[in-house]
C-alpha cells in the first residue's frame, strides 16, 4: 500500500491523528528544551557527525580491530551478510544450548532481519522484553516507531490488550497497575530464559564492547540472567574509540526523548563467569547504502527517532503507514536503498521542509536525500503515465514564455468563469477540501507591460 | 545596481497583486528594478515531484532572463532557495553560477543587501507568522526551534517596524503548513490536515491576516480558510511592507 493510501486511512479518526500528533510533538519539545540547555550543542551534532564519517570511511578497518578486541575478550563473534544468514546464526547458537525461550531486549536490528517468526517456526519463545515492544508484541503488530514502538496505542488499548493476553483486570486504562502487571509478566519470562538476545546502541573498536542503552533495564536483566548473550548489530553501530562514546550518549537521549541520559547505558564487554556471549555483525544491504555516495551518510544514524517526532507527516500518519521497519524520515531514505519499487512511495511522504535534518543529531541531511531519492525513483521505477505526461507538458510550458503566458490566461479564466461545482470535481484533489483562487483578470506580466505603456 | 524582478509563475498568474507590492516596495526603496517578460518558472514544480530532467529548460530561461543582473529579487524563499540550492543539473557556466549566488528573497535583500528594516509601512492589524519552511531551513531566513543558537527572523525584522502590526505568539512557531508542491495532491490527506492545524493555532492566537515570505504556503492556508469560512485572512509580507507607505 502507498503511504498516501495509508495516510489518508489513519486520518479518517481526527481524534486519534490530534492525539499522535501531540503526544510526539510533547516529545519534540521536551527535546528542544534539553538539547539547547546544553553549551555547544550544535558543535556536539558536528562532532558526532564527523566521527561517524570517518568510522563509515574506515569501516573495514574498524570492524577488523572490533573483532580482534572482542575475541580477545572472551566474545565470540560472528558474520553475517543478510537477515538470512544472521536468523540462521542465532538459531545455530539456541540450539547449540537447547534454548527454547528467548527474552529479547529492543533491538531494530533483529526486526529487520524478521527473527521473531524464524524463530517461532522451531517452536521457540521470544519475548520482547521492552514494554513497548511486548505491547506491541501482543498486539501481532510491528513497531510504530523505532523508540516509542506503541505510540500509536492508548492506554485504553493496552488494558484491553492486557486483559486478553495477560489476564488482568480492567482498570480503566491505570498505566500504573498495567505497567505493574508488565513487569510481574516479564520478571517471570526473565527467570525463565535460556539466552539473552540484545541490540547494540554503539561497538566500540578499541576494546571490544558493546553498549546497549535502555530506560527499563530490560537489557541487563536478559542479560544478567540467562546463561547466553547475543548481542546483534549492524556494521554501522561501530566507533572507533571508547572517548567517543561519550559524545554520543549525550546525543542520543536528549535526541530520542529529551532525558540528559537513558536510565541504563549498559556496558557489555566479556562474558561473566561461566556464561557465554556472542556477537553477530550483520551487513543485510548496509555496504550497498554505503557505496552510494548521496546516501552513505544515512548510515549515521544512531536510531534516536528524532526525526519521526518532529516530521509533521509523520505526527500525522502514524508509524506503521510507511510499512517499513524503519519509519519516518530516516526510513524514507534508508528503505528505498533496500527495495526502490517497494519502497518508492516513502521519499515522496515529505514537504521537504527540513526539520528533520536539523534536528538530527548526526547532521544526517534527510530532506536533501529524500530529493535525491525521488529522481532516481522517477527514472527506475514504473510511474503512472499521468504524471509523465503531465511533468513532460510543464517541462515544456515553462521552457516557452509565449506558450506559458498562453496557457496561463486560459488557466485565469476558467478559475475565473467555471463554476465551482466544475471547479472541484472530482479529478481536482486539491479542490476535495480546499478551495482555488479566483483567476483574475489580468496576470503579474500583463499589468506590467501596460503600466510601461502607460509611460512608468 | 541593477535589480531583476523574479515574480513565480503562480504569483505571476494567480496572486498578481504579491507581484505588484514587491515591485513597488522596492521601487520606493530607489532600487533600479526591472521585470523580464520573458520569465516563468524557477523549474521546482517538476524537480520536487522527481522530474529535474523537465526542468531544465525552465532553469535555463531564469538564467537567459536574469544573467546581467547584479542581484535577482523574488518574493518567494521557496524559488530562491531551488535556485541555489538545485541548479546543479545544469552546466556550472558563469551565467549560472552568477544567477545562483545574487538571487535573493525579498526580506533577505531588504535587509541584508539593501540593509533597511523600517521601510514606514502601517498595518493596524494583528499578524501571525507563517515560517516558510524553504525559506527558514533552507536559506536561513531566521532561526528555526530545531536549532541551538541566538533567535532572529528578518521577515520579523521588517514586521516589528510595521507601525501598528501586532505580531502575535504561536504554540507552533515554525512548523510546516502542508503545501509541499505535488504533496498537496499526492499526499493530500495530510496535506489538508497539516494547513488545518496550524490555521488552528492561528485562530487560537487572535490572528486576523496571516503573512509569510511565501505565497505557495498562503495558497494552501487560504484554500482551507475560504471552504471553512474562518475569520482570517492571508496576505503575502511584501502586500504589508506595502501597505500606506509614507
Amino acid at each position: 500500500m502507498e503511504h498516501s493510501v495509508a495516510a489518508s486511512i489513519f486520518n479518517k479518526n481526527e481524534a486519534k491523528v490530534n492525539w499522535h500528533d501531540k503526544a510526539l510533538w510533547f516529545v519534540r519539545h521536551k527535546r528542544d528544551l534539553s538539547a539547547h540547555t546544553v553549551k555547544g550543542w550544535e558543535r556536539l551534532r558536528e562532532l558526532g557527525s564527523a566521527i561517524k564519517a570517518h568510522t563509515l570511511s574506515n569501516l573495514d578497518n574498524y570492524l577488523v580491530e572490533f573483532e580482534k578486541n572482542a575475541l580477545k575478550n572472551g566474545v565470540q563473534v560472528h558474520w553475517a551478510a543478510n537477515g538470512e544468514e544472521h536468523n540462521r546464526i542465532v538459531h545455530s547458537i539456541l540450539k547449540e544450548h537447547r534454548a527454547k525461550k528467548v527474552v529479547k531486549s529492543k533491538s531494530m536490528l533483529t526486526e529487520e532481519c524478521h527473527l521473531n517468526p524464524y524463530l517461532e517456526a522451531d517452536n521457540i519463545e521470544v519475548i520482547d522484553t521492552d514494554l513497548g515492544e511486548r505491547i506491541v508484541q501482543l498486539a501481532k503488530e510491528p513497531p510504530s516507531h523505532i523508540v516509542l514502538p506503541a505510540i500509536h496505542k492508548n492506554k485504553e488499548e493496552v488494558d484491553a490488550l492486557f486483559q486478553e493476553h495477560l489476564g488482568t483486570k480492567p482498570c480503566n486504562g491505570d498505566p500504573q497497575y498495567l505497567t505493574n502487571e508488565a513487569r510481574k509478566h516479564l520478571r517471570e519470562k526473565f527467570i525463565e530464559a535460556d539466552v539473552a538476545i540484545t541490540g547494540v546502541n554503539f561497538a566500540i573498536a578499541e576494546t571490544g564492547a558493546v553498549v546497549v542503552c535502555t530506560n527499563e533495564g530490560n537489557a541487563d536483566m536478559g542479560a544478567h540472567l540467562a546463561p547466553v548473550h547475543i548481542a546483534c548489530m549492524g556494521v554501522e553501530k561501530l566507533i572507533p574509540k571508547q572517548e567517543h562514546l561519550g559524545v554520543f550518549l549525550r546525543l542520543l537521549a536528549r535526541s530520542a526523548t529529551g532525558q540528559p541520559i537513558t536510565t541504563y547505558s549498559s556496558h557489555f564487554k566479556k562474558p561473566r563467569e561461566g556464561a557465554k556471549m556472542h556477537i553477530v555483525i550483520v551487513d543485510n544491504g548496509r555496504a550497498e547504502q554505503l557505496s552510494r555516495p548521496d546516501f552513505r551518510a544515512s548510515l549515521h544514524c544512531i536510531r534516536c527517532g528524532a526525526c519521526m517526532n518532529t516530521c509533521p507527516i509523520y505526527r500525522r500518519s502514524g508509524g506503521h503507514s510507511y510499512n517499513a521497519t524503519i519509519p519516518g524520515p530516516i526510513g524514507s531514505i534508508l528503505s528505498p536503498g533496500k527495495d526502490l519499487k517497494k519502497y518508492s512511495s516513502l521519499p515522496f511522504a515529505s514537504t521537504l521542509c527540513g526539520s528533520c535534518s536539523d534536528v538530527c543529531p548526526v547532521k544526517i541531511d534527510i530532506h536533501k536525500q529524500l530529493y535525491k531519492w525521488r529522481q532516481i525513483i522517477t527514472k527506475e521505477t514504473p510511474q503512472p503515465a499521468m504524471k509523465k505526461m503531465s511533468m513532460k507538458f510543464m517541462g515544456r510550458m515553462f521552457s516557452n514564455p509565449k506558450q506559458y503566458q498562453k496557457i496561463g490566461r486560459a488557466g485565469r479564466w476558467a478559475l475565473r468563469n467555471l463554476p465551482k461545482v466544475i471547479i472541484n470535481s472530482r479529478p481536482n484533489v486539491w479542490g476535495k477540501e480546499r478551495d482555488l483562487p479566483k483567476g483574475p483578470k489580468e496576470s503579474f506580466d500583463d499589468w506590467y507591460k501596460k503600466r510601461n505603456k502607460n509611460g512608468k | 545596481m541593477t535589480v531583476g524582478l523574479f515574480i513565480p509563475c503562480y504569483i505571476n498568474q494567480l496572486y498578481p497583486q504579491v507581484g505588484k507590492a514587491t515591485l513597488e516596495v522596492l521601487e520606493k526603496l530607489n532600487v533600479d528594478i526591472v521585470y523580464p517578460s520573458g520569465q516563468t518558472c524557477c523549474g521546482q514544480p517538476m524537480a520536487n515531484s522527481g522530474y529535474e530532467g523537465e526542468s531544465i529548460g525552465a532553469c535555463l530561461n531564469l538564467v537567459e532572463n536574469f544573467k546581467d543582473f547584479d542581484y535577482i529579487v523574488t518574493p518567494s524563499g521557496s524559488c530562491a532557495y531551488h535556485v541555489k540550492q538545485h541548479y546543479d543539473i545544469v552546466e556550472q557556466t558563469d551565467e549560472v553560477v552568477k544567477v545562483r549566488n545574487n538571487v535573493y528573497e525579498l526580506c533577505d535583500f531588504i535587509v541584508n543587501v539593501l540593509k533597511k528594516k523600517d521601510l514606514g509601512a502601517r498595518f493596524p492589524h494583528k499578524v501571525g507568522v507563517h515560517k516558510s519552511c524553504h525559506g527558514l531551513r533552507g536559506l536561513r531566513l531566521g532561526s528555526c526551534s530545531e536549532v541551538a543558537g541566538e533567535s532572529f527572523s528578518f521577515i520579523e525584522d521588517l514586521l516589528k517596524e510595521v507601525d501598528g502590526v501586532e505580531l502575535m505568539p504561536l504554540t507552533r512557531k515554525d512548523e510546516c503548513c502542508g503545501f509541499g508542491g505535488t504533496f498537496a495532491v499526492t499526499e493530500e490527506a495530510v496535506s489538508v490536515k497539516m494547513g488545518k492545524d496550524r490555521i488552528q493555532d492561528h485562530l487560537n492566537s487572535g490572528v486576523e491576516v496571516v503573512t509569510a515570505t511565501d505565497t505557495s504556503c498562503l495558497m494552501h492556508l487560504e484554500g482551507l480558510i475560504t471552504r471553512n469560512k474562518h475569520p482570517l485572512k492571508v496576505m503575502h509580507v511584501a502586500e504589508i511592507l506595502n501597505s500606506t507607505i509614507k
